[in-house]
């Protein structure tokens, strides 16, 4: 029977099919589903860890056990993993080993667009790249047979489109399965994975023979297991590529031969060859860098096109591939022009950027810290929260990865900076990079102030569990780790709670942080997310039209529940606030920033 | 009978078109096409837009439409329709819910929201029809406002040459058995609406 399936969803029912027993994953998008599904087939061990790079070791120490196992994160992931990974291909596996890269070409929802095919190459492992459901579903099984097979941990990469698009895939009901206590260890008779320098420098060129006999496989066995395929028709134009890219060129170039590649590293050069000296033309189609198309130079293979006529930049879309293949004249006959000249002009269409929720936790201490952000310098990091940079806050001055907000307020304090430090990390950002640099701060006697904004919840990525709210992925009852006997055990010497809600609280809390001078100050603000169960509805509020004046208070709160009434106040000629009574969740921020006492829970004004 | 189709839903994050994007994609499925849908998750959807692409044919290749390509686009809000009409095929079809969802740049005061008799003659200058439908109300009057989804699908219904029960079962076979029976006749309404209001 036919399904439909998210890649992320084919991901995560290939790797139970293919035996896969123990995963571990830092949730990212576009990734984040992948072990959400994975966790509810039976006889698996899935875990959330701090960080990705805790993933990948938790799989690397479940390979040298001898499970099949992988690990799952985002792009940007695989640089926290990139210490452990770039090693582990040294040593080598046991169990098979895939690491999952969900990339984001477009930058949808990630800080930059980096093609981690690269990561193959750098590290001298193999990549694959399937082009639909089906194939994210089928290839888990191939690349850890490769994995076993050449000892090699293997990056499967996907992309936005790959993870968060739905086809069909030919998807059996899953049966049962008891989970396998691994066999007992066996200690190495030749040390491999105690990776010493001596141990390293014999490994490299083993390695190195490695990554040809992958590459004889690639010419081989992968096009038997149809990882690698050519698809011939006209051999006027060839095209070589991969992934998602493979689906604009069936559709824009539904002529030309194509010669797939299920697998970016190590290419098959000895068969892309052949396919080359067939086709009069031949160029290479893939989203993001030449990566492929600068193997093929390298080896002297001609490329006809390439980055010359499609994007270097973004994700890659129907209509830009069309628009270089024209330009390159691959079409003889373009579809007639897009009509784009036929929208309204006229129509200015007001932007709409994301906000932060009705009786978010975040909105308060924003508020709060936009008041007094003059002569305060404001680092932050990756959740939510990142949305304080936004009108109305626009309370935020960097932003780099994350845990990084710690390191660069410290490192600017320390530089000779005049101006308050104010940094802002959440909880599951915390215990993801955030313990290290304040550590540093604490030793070095940094005088910042940390804002550790604790929702109970990783927030940004549709509320997945983490070690501050001590629920497991498979919804067992850990151990839950709280913060602020956490800070005071690493030598902050000050630490102060506050609730998320009360604006006059957090105004007070953020200057009495900024005046401490022995190290860095630890502002806990908690207050869990609304999409929680912790979180408590309380009666929604509402506006005294008699008592409103238009002053626009309220709406520097930036919540979306607030709108403008019908309503005109005479005096300054501005409308009237309103509050939407569907969306509103009774959080009283706004009730508290209102200099006239207009809004007030229903039926109490 | 109908074999190829492509279709752009979009609204603001929180309204349920990803869960009416996915029934639209089985029903291509039901009917023995290959179907494929994308959408963007993540920060677009706090409060921000949303878009899903749908596609029916023999055999899909790219997940998402092509500018200009899009038969019917499904607005969950005024708006958007407007922010998504480069996607629609010129004498292409659009169906809107009338609702409005203030965007924060329009609530601080940086923007202004056009009025709904500009949208809708932007909509028209592109499209061969118009189909305004007022989902909040019917779904209230339908008894759950979470059944505006169901209302713009069962307009949605009433355009194509496929039997209207396949919609209502998927639409079933999607919500929790209690909300059959608001589901059910939400998808009257809707299909009644779609019928009653179309401007050329």
């Amino acid at each position: 029977m036919k399904r439909l399936l998210s890649g992320n969803e084919a991901f995560a029912l290939g790797a139970w099919e293919a035996g896969v027993q123990y995963a571990a994953a830092y949730p990212g998008t576009p990734s984040t589903e992948i072990l959400e599904n994975f966790a509810r087939y039976p006889g698996v061990k899935a875990e959330w860890a701090s960080n990705e790079k805790v993933a990948l070791d938790n799989a690397i120490g479940a390979s040298f056990g001898g499970a099949r196992t992988m690990a799952v994160m985002k792009h940007v992931g695989v640089n926290v993993a990139a210490d452990s990974l770039m090693s582990v291909s040294y040593t080598g596996v046991k169990g098979g080993l895939v690491l999952i890269s969900a990339d984001d070409p477009g930058a949808f929802s990630s800080q930059n667009e980096q093609d981690n095919r690269q990561y193959a190459r750098f590290g001298k492992f193999p990549c694959f790249d399937p082009a639909d459901s089906e194939e994210a579903r089928q290839f888990m099984g191939v690349a850890l047979d490769v994995s076993e097979q050449f000892h090699t941990p293997v990056l499967m990469r996907s992309t936005t489109r790959l993870s968060h698009s739905k086809s069909a895939v030919e998807a059996t009901v899953p049966g049962m399965r008891e989970f396998q206590p691994l066999p007992p260890f066996e200690r190495e008779a030749e040390i491999t994975r105690v990776i010493l320098p001596a141990i390293a420098r014999m490994r490299h060129p083993v390695i190195e023979r490695r990554l040809l006999d992958v590459q004889q496989w690639a010419e081989t066995t992968a096009f038997e297991r149809g990882i690698n395929r050519v698809e011939w028709n006209d051999k006027a134009l060839g095209i070589v590529t991969n992934g998602i890219a493979y689906q604009y060129a069936r559709e824009v170039l539904p002529h030309a031969s194509i010669l797939k590649l299920g697998m970016s590293y190590p290419l098959p050069l000895q068969a892309i060859r052949d396919f080359a000296a067939q086709v009069e033309t031949l160029i290479v189609l893939e989203e993001l860098d030449p990566f492929i198309e600068d193997q093929l130079k390298a080896a002297g293979i001609p490329v006809a096109h390439g980055k010359d006529i499609f994007p270097l930049c973004g994700e890659l879309t129907l209509a830009n591939v069309r628009h270089g293949a024209v330009q390159a004249g691959l079409l003889q006959n373009p579809k007639s022009k897009i009509e784009n000249e036929a929208v309204s002009s006229a129509l200015i269409v007001p932007a709409r950027p994301p906000a932060l929720c009705p009786g978010c936790p975040h909105r308060a201490f924003f508020y709060a810290l936009s008041r007094n952000k003059r002569k305060v310098v404001i680092p932050g990091d990756i959740g939510c929260y990142s949305m304080g940079v936004l009108a109305p806050f626009e309370a935020m001055d960097m932003l780099i990865s994350m845990g990084a907000g710690i390191g660069m307020g410290h490192g600017f304090k320390q530089a000779g900076g005049q101006e308050g430090v104010v940094t802002i990390i959440g909880d599951s950002t915390f215990f993801h990079a955030g313990m290290a640099p304040l550590a540093s701060a604490v030793y070095n006697k940094a005088n910042i102030v940390v804002a550790i904004l604790d929702n109970r919840i990783t927030a940004m990525t549709g509320q997945q569990h983490n070690p501050g709210t001590g629920t497991t992925l498979q919804g067992e009852e850990g151990r839950h780790i709280d913060i602020a006997p956490l800070v005071k055990a690493m030598g902050v010497t000050y630490v102060e709670e506050v609730n998320a809600w009360d604006v006059n609280a957090m105004n007070k809390a953020i200057r009495a942080a900024l005046k401490h001078e022995d190290g860095p100050a630890v502002l806990i603000v908690r207050g869990a997310c609304v999409f929680t169960p912790h979180f408590h509805y309380q009666p929604r509020m509402e506006v005294d039209l008699e008592k409103c004046v238009a002053c626009g208070s309220c709406f520097r709160v930036g919540c979306p529940a607030i709108l403008k009434s019908e309503e005109i106040y005479p005096t300054n000629n501005k409308p009237k606030s309103s509050i939407d009574p569907l969306l509103c969740t009774g959080c009283t921020v706004c009730m508290q920033v209102c200099p006239t006492q207009a809004i007030a829970p229903v039926g109490e004004g | 009978m109908i074999d190829k189709l492509n279709l752009l839903f979009v609204g603001v994050g929180g309204q349920g078109v990803l869960t009416a994007s996915d029934i639209a994609a089985q029903v291509g499925l039901d009917l023995g096409l290959d179907v494929k849908k994308s959408e963007v998750h993540g920060f677009a959807q706090r409060g921000g837009v949303v878009e899903s692409h749908i596609r029916w044919a023999p055999r899909v290749g790219s997940p998402t439409c092509e500018e200009g390509t899009v038969d019917i686009l499904l607005s969950f809000e005024m708006l958007e329709a407007a922010r998504w009409l480069n996607f629609l095929k010129p004498g292409g079809i659009v169906i809107v819910n009338r609702q409005k969802i203030t965007p924060m740049s329009v609530s601080v005061g940086t923007a202004v929201y056009p009025d709904e008799d500009a949208i809708l003659a932007a909509l028209k200058g592109r499209a061969s029809r118009v189909i305004p439908v007022d989902a909040l109300p019917l779904a209230e009057q339908a008894g759950n406002p979470r059944t505006v989804n169901t209302i713009m699908l069962a307009a949605l219904s009433t355009l194509l040459e496929t039997d209207p029960a396949v919609w209502e079962t998927a639409i079933l076979r999607r919500v929790p058995a209690k909300y059959a029976e608001v589901n059910k006749i939400a998808f009257r309404l809707g299909q009644q609406a779609a019928q009653g209001s179309s401007t050329d």
